[in-house]
């Protein structure tokens, strides 16, 4: 139990900060998702047939290629660009890309596939006769967007983003193999350095869960606040 | 600038390495099917208790890192001496049969919500039809529940596989020489990583490309009713001399 203190020799203080890196590297990835997303989705409803082609072959590569080597592909590849442009400018040797950043960006696009079908969803969702009322009383498209579309499609979409960021924080996991100390990260070194593997992957685990049950809890709550609307409206019907 | 050599070399070396995943996928398909009927037995049960402990296996695979369950299984078991001196060690040992037990209990988990998904929605009239025909309960299971069962999970099943098939590469990170574990194999050796990172890709690619077909034949051929249906009717011969 002392291995878990927070004192000079405990690996508490190690394990909480890697567990705040995990939450800002998901939130980060969730962020880059949500505008991936929303491009791959407005690509997808496009009339026009190759940027539906595209969209659609965004999300089957990124939706049919293993995390894993998702993340492998960046890192190696996003260091091998960046080298190559280093040596452009007289730079020698092998530069490595910044880890963080191109660990969100791997995790951030997977994500962005996997919302994009979620804002798809959610704009098949609405009703046709709202988007043609406000055309009929001459809101220009912009204002269509932000007033009618985007309200409804937030609150239409939020149970699938509910599971889409549950999958990005577990994913984020896989980030621990280019080396940067995030949750699995940690509990890797703290277990290869005390030779205590079960209780740190154990500890590692819970705290995931915890993660994992405090964005539950909160995305239930925003659930319900963005439903207001509707629940009273359903309310005064009966 | 492309090299092709190199690539149609690589690839066929990452094509060998195939059976591995394959048979990752594989048995961790048929035996996470197996816990997660097993489980859903459990999570629909009228004792408490047993749904609890359901319910908790389902929450708590569900809500970690596969990753960190597989290192718990190879890292974490290995070091209680009980487990290290009894029967199962010979087993435990091999990287293989921990990734197949860490991807079955993880998938099981996903599964059993599927099906339970598929079991609530199976409509009540249809079941209490069998009961009033005097089917007993393993009859009416067999006949009645699950085919249409199988047929309400499918679509979510499918996914499930793919899902299950990405996460075979995971199994390269405890020296399972899978297709991952073979394509970092040959770019230690040829430091040419983008090449035989797409190659793997590509396989994987492929690979999910023939199971999502498989599912969907599966899909046409269980929904017999609804294809005739769309059908179009044919057309009325006008009669002679009309």
């Amino acid at each position: 139990m002392s291995l878990l203190s927070f004192g000079a020799d405990g690996w508490g203080r190690l394990i909480l900060s890697a567990a705040c890196t995990t939450l800002l590297l998901s939130l980060v990835a969730l962020m880059i998702g949500a505008v991936v997303g929303s491009g791959v989705a407005a690509a997808k409803l496009s009339p026009q047939r190759w940027l539906r082609w595209l969209g659609e072959s965004y999300s089957v590569v990124f939706r049919g290629i293993p995390e894993l080597l998702v993340i492998y592909l960046f890192y190696f590849g996003g260091s091998g660009l960046i080298t190559l442009v280093g040596q452009m400018f007289g730079a020698d040797g092998f530069i490595e890309a910044p880890p963080f950043l191109i660990g969100a960006l791997a995790i951030g696009l997977i994500s962005g596939s996997y919302q994009g079908e979620v804002y798809r969803a959610a704009r098949l969702a609405l009703a046709k006769g709202e988007v043609e009322a406000a055309v009929a009383i001459g809101m220009p498209r912009w204002r269509i967007a932000q007033r009618i579309l985007l309200p409804q499609v937030v609150r239409y979409a939020l149970p699938g983003m509910s599971n889409v960021w549950q999958m990005s924080l577990k994913d984020s996991a896989l980030v621990s193999v280019t080396g940067i100390v995030e949750l699995m990260r940690a509990s890797q070194v703290a277990a290869g350095s005390t030779r205590d593997y079960f209780t740190f992957y154990l500890v590692g685990g819970a705290c995931y869960l915890v993660l994992t049950l405090v964005s539950n809890h909160a995305f239930r709550r925003a659930e319900s606040r963005l439903g207001r609307a509707w629940q009273s409206r359903t309310a005064a019907q009966h | 600038m492309i090299d092709f050599a190199f690539l149609s070399d690589t690839f066929l070396k990452l094509s060998a390495a195939l059976p591995v995943t394959l048979g990752l996928f594989i048995s961790a398909f048929l035996c996470g099917g197996v816990l997660a009927m097993g489980i859903l037995s459990l999570r629909m049960s009228r004792w408490r208790v047993l749904s609890g402990f359901a319910r908790g296996y389902i929450l708590v695979f569900r809500g970690s890192p596969l990753m960190i369950q597989l290192f718990l299984i190879y890292y974490g078991l290995g070091q209680f001496g009980v487990i290290r001196h009894s029967f199962v060690w010979p087993f435990l040992r091999e990287p293989f049969i921990c990734a197949v037990l860490a991807l079955s209990l993880c998938t099981a988990a996903y599964t059993a919500e599927i099906l339970r998904g598929a079991l609530l929605a199976v409509p009540a009239g249809q079941v209490e039809a069998g009961l009033a025909c005097g089917m007993s309960r393993w009859l009416l299971l067999r006949r009645i529940i699950a085919p249409i069962m199988l047929r309400y999970a499918l679509p979510a099943y499918s996914t499930e596989a793919i899902l299950l098939v990405k996460s075979t590469a995971l199994a390269s990170l405890v020296t399972v020489w899978d297709v991952t574990g073979v394509a970092q194999q040959i770019i230690q050796r040829t430091y040419r990583t983008m090449e035989v990172f797409v190659c793997a890709a590509a396989i994987y690619l492929i690979l999910n490309f023939i199971i999502v077909q498989l599912y969907a034949l599966l899909e046409r051929r269980l929904s017999v009713q609804h294809r005739v249906a769309k059908k179009p009717l044919p057309a009325v011969k006008p009669l002679a001399g009309e």
